[in-house]
């Protein structure tokens, strides 16, 4: 196990746990405001790879295309709040699960009539196709530094936008004291559509930047839900601070699990052993995580205060 | 209460139906309806231990495929070293060890996920049984020997006595009485004292721990008995199918299950019956018409979800009689 | 007389608020104990400590000599402490039967039994049925929960409260949202009742706390600030003070 590598795997780890955050925070956020359990928020991680793959090829230029991409993963769901969200919102759990669930069909299928089954790949401008050395033997993508970057300036506007605006002070409201908020003369439809809409356009976004290095796909948003519901079942469900400190947290121990657990078994079993063990504790390991912060907190890491 | 209701006698003419159409089907030349007669009984085994936990238990395992898959991996496994070696100790095609070991597997998964679940409550329970489920589909996926995302083809069926699961109507007969046993054993459990707290607990968690009822360890045990219920579907399914993967655990048949249980009527002895054959015919009737029948499909189930409460059973239910 | 119910030096706050302030309570085998405060006084949260639905901070609670302070809620209800809640709380979409057959049940011990039907065992069926006799909705039985009135409701309450034969009764607020009529039946049930469990009354209906109570403790934020008789109470300066003054 070289330092290198282990500097590259958990740089890796970080944009995982980042691109995680993007999509948890949005779950997280309309959990904790809209009590609404939404499954297809996968599917606007999709969505946004698609739109953003297809945008490129149209204006010929990523940037832009993700620009222009954003705010219709918005529009996307801002839709589905309005005919699919709002009328479950009186429902229990299970309505939102199967709603959504159904939601979930739809839309992969409507992406598979749109966009074909198969694959498809977005290529990147030239000024991010390079790489970064770090020093000799420490070479990174600079795609992947601008994912980083991308993730953490994300991440970093949204604590302002709860923090410190009227918005943000709207939404904390709402997520603790809903009559208050309806009382306080707000509309609170809007507000429920806005923060809907605000939780796919950071799904989108992490479709958008994942798209150039796995290519956007059908499905691949139902592959990423359950690790986004690991994070937030780790760091609470409806807290922010535990999205983030959640998802950075999966990430890395995803990344550098399956880099680096055949050598750590290595130490206290035959290579053979560690070999065929390791992937498999591997693909498991988060899970177990899971259940031990469970058994230990089961509200999660951080709970919020109001639930 | 002793004579029969009019829920009581449509159950009992589904499954006389379900009993008689297919095998005359297959002798009329139409092998194609016993295979979907099949299937129907497998799925409707575990729709029926899903409906014991969900339905009756009020608890939303969103992660019940994996028991189908592992049932299922439990058939594959054994016959697997059976026919390529290795593992001597598991390699087996007798039905009579793989059946009990499905059950088993999945009566012991369930025991150790349920208790980190039953834990919790609410939307963290369906999000940590997804999880988990979604945890044995990676496991699965990891191990290349049994094929891994590949999956795995069951080269020989479960030898058992009396019943030779090679001749499609005796795997037929076997599967549909296996599934009146297990609606047998629901409806046994569900009526019990334990049957009680269960449903005791879904009404009104507080007022039974008050009254002196450990309500978490009442849960845990029917979450394992429908998880080895639903194992013992999956080894159905594994001879059903002779080819296994990943595939069948991943979460969205957990969705499948759950919506044939909502969608016949839960908390119903043929609720969940009603539900597999409505799934399974729309399944086939769209999938027939275009490769895009997902799309109608989903548009169906939220249609249901949003206008449809109370499911099939409510649809078709006389007035005055209500969740048992 | 021995004391049932002793609570000593119990403290639980919420952030900064004391909702119980070094309360000191006991309750003698046999007596009617009501427990009067203004709102908030933290009359639901004393409630909820003595059944375990909520842990004190500090201080302790005995039952019959033995301490349950840190004890699982549905281990105190087999020792013998039964509870009615201030919110009615149900089974709704069960019958009225079976709400009541579930409290017989609970006392056999253990329900891991899955093979007789529960409606087919004529003990249980027998005994909660008297049981609605007592509180009159005998002929209500077979109804489903949902379909009876508050006042009904509130019988049902007493009904598993007394179905679970429990040595200590802890009645929370039976008297809320009830008419004058519904309270003097009450009234009459629980003077029935009297003598016979050792009962902690949470009350806010003053004349019916006057009427029933063999001793009155009064709450004011948390903190018992006075216990006695019901003339010692109607007598005591520091209690009109903090409390009936108002009225």
């Amino acid at each position: 196990m070289d330092l290198s590598l282990l500097i590259i795997q958990a740089l890796n780890g970080v944009q995982l746990g980042l691109l995680l955050f993007l999509v948890a925070s949005g779950l997280t956020l309309v959990f904790g405001i809209l009590d609404f359990v939404n499954l297809a928020h996968g599917s606007l991680y999709m969505l946004g790879a698609f739109l953003c793959a297809s945008l490129t090829f149209v204006f010929g230029n990523f940037v832009l295309a993700v620009l222009v991409a954003l705010p219709l993963t918005g529009v996307i769901g801002f839709l589905v709040e309005r005919f699919v969200a709002r009328p479950l919102y009186a429902r229990d759990h299970l309505d939102h699960v199967l709603g959504t669930f159904g939601l979930i069909l739809v839309l992969d299928t409507l992406a598979h009539l749109i966009w074909g089954p198969a694959g498809i790949a977005v290529p990147l401008p030239e000024w991010l196709q390079g790489q970064v050395a770090l020093s000799e033997t420490l070479v990174i993508p600079s795609f992947r530094l601008v994912i980083i970057g991308a993730g953490l300036s994300a991440a970093a506007g949204l604590f302002w936008l709860v923090n410190y605006t009227r918005l943000g002070m709207l939404i904390r409201a709402g997520a603790s004291n809903r009559t208050m908020v309806s009382a306080l003369g707000i509309d609170i439809q809007t507000l429920f559509a806005l923060v809907f809409a605000l939780g796919a356009m950071l799904a989108g976004l992490a479709g958008m930047l994942i798209a150039p290095i796995t290519e956007a796909s059908i499905g691949m948003g139902n592959n990423i839900i359950i690790t986004a519901f690991v994070v937030i079942i780790v760091g609470g469900i409806g807290s922010m601070k535990g999205a983030f400190i959640g998802a950075l947290l999966i990430g890395l121990i995803d990344t550098l699990g399956r880099s680096f657990l055949d050598d750590l078994f290595k130490v206290f079993m035959s290579s053979d052993a560690a070999e065929t063990s390791a992937p498999a504790v591997s693909a498991m390991l988060i899970y177990i995580i899971m259940a031990l912060v469970l058994s230990l907190r089961p509200q999660g890491l951080f709970p919020p205060r109001t639930r | 209460m002793t004579s029969m209701t009019r829920r009581g006698w449509m159950t009992v003419a589904v499954m006389a139906l379900l009993a008689i159409l297919p095998p005359v089907f297959y002798l009329t030349g139409n092998p194609f309806y016993l295979d979907l007669a099949t299937r129907l009984s497998i799925l409707g085994i575990a729709a029926v231990s899903l409906n014991l936990i969900l339905g009756y238990g009020g608890l939303v395992s969103f992660g019940h495929a994996a028991f189908v898959g592992l049932g299922a991996y439990a058939v594959g496994i054994p016959a697997h070293h059976w026919l390529y070696g290795g593992m001597d100790f598991l390699a087996t095609t007798s039905g009579l060890v793989q059946i009990p070991l499905a059950v088993a597997v999945c009566a012991l998964f369930a025991l150790v996920t349920g208790a980190v679940c039953l834990r919790t409550k609410g939307v963290y329970f369906i999000m940590i049984t997804m999880a988990f489920a979604q945890m044995i589909y990676y496991l699965i996926v990891s191990i290349e020997e049994y094929g891994g995302d590949d999956g795995l083809v069951i080269d020989t069926r479960s030898e058992l006595p009396f019943v030779n699961l090679d001749n499609p109507l005796q795997l037929f007969g076997f599967s549909y009485v296996a599934l009146l046993v297990a609606m047998g054993l629901v409806r046994m459990i569900t009526r019990s004292r334990f049957g009680m707290v269960l449903k005791g607990a879904k009404g009104n968690e507080e007022r039974m721990v008050t009254l002196g009822f450990n309500v978490y360890a009442y849960r845990l045990t029917a979450y394992v008995i429908s998880g080895a219920m639903c194992g013992f579907a999956g080894a159905l399914l594994g001879n059903f199918t002779t080819f296994i993967s990943p595939e069948m655990m991943d979460w969205s048949r957990s969705g499948e299950l759950m919506f044939m249980v909502i969608l016949g009527g839960a908390a119903t002895t043929l609720g969940p019956i009603l539900g597999s054959i409505a799934f399974i015919v729309v399944e086939e009737i769209l999938s027939s018409f275009t490769i895009y029948w997902h799309l109608p499909f989903g548009l169906m189930l939220m249609a249901v979800v949003l206008y449809a409460r109370g499911g099939l059973v409510g649809l078709l239910r006389g007035r005055g009689e209500d969740a048992e | 007389m021995s004391a049932v119910l002793e609570i000593s030096g119990l403290n639980k706050s919420f952030g900064g608020i004391k909702a119980t302030d070094d309360l000191n309570l006991s309750v003698e085998t046999g007596e009617l104990h009501a427990v009067i405060g203004p709102n908030g006084a933290g009359k639901t949260t004393l409630i909820s400590q003595l059944t375990g639905m909520q842990k004190p901070d500090s201080g302790r609670i005995r039952f019959k000599g033995r301490d349950i302070t840190g004890m699982a809620p549905y281990a105190r209800a087999h020792l013998g402490i039964a509870r009615s809640f201030q919110i009615t709380s149900l089974i709704l979409e069960m019958s009225v039967l079976d709400n009541i057959a579930l409290a017989l049940q609970a006392r056999e011990g253990h329900s891991f039994r899955f093979i007789r039907p529960a409606h087919s065992l004529t003990h249980l069926r027998s005994e909660a049925l008297a049981l609605l006799d007592r509180v009159g909705l005998a002929d209500k039985a077979e109804q489903p929960t949902v379909a009876l009135s508050h006042g009904e409701h509130r019988h049902m309450e007493i009904a598993i409260a007394l179905g679970a034969q429990a040595e200590l009764m802890l009645l929370d607020e039976p008297m809320a949202g009830l008419g004058i009529e519904e309270s003097a039946q009450m009234v009459e049930l629980l003077r029935d009742i009297k003598g016979k469990h050792s009962i902690l009354l949470i009350e806010h209906d003053m004349d019916a706390v006057f009427a029933l109570a063999d001793r009155i403790s009064v709450l004011v934020y948390g903190h018992i600030i006075a216990t006695g008789t019901p003339d010692e109470i109607r007598g005591n300066e520091a209690v009109q003070h903090a409390y009936l003054g108002e009225e």
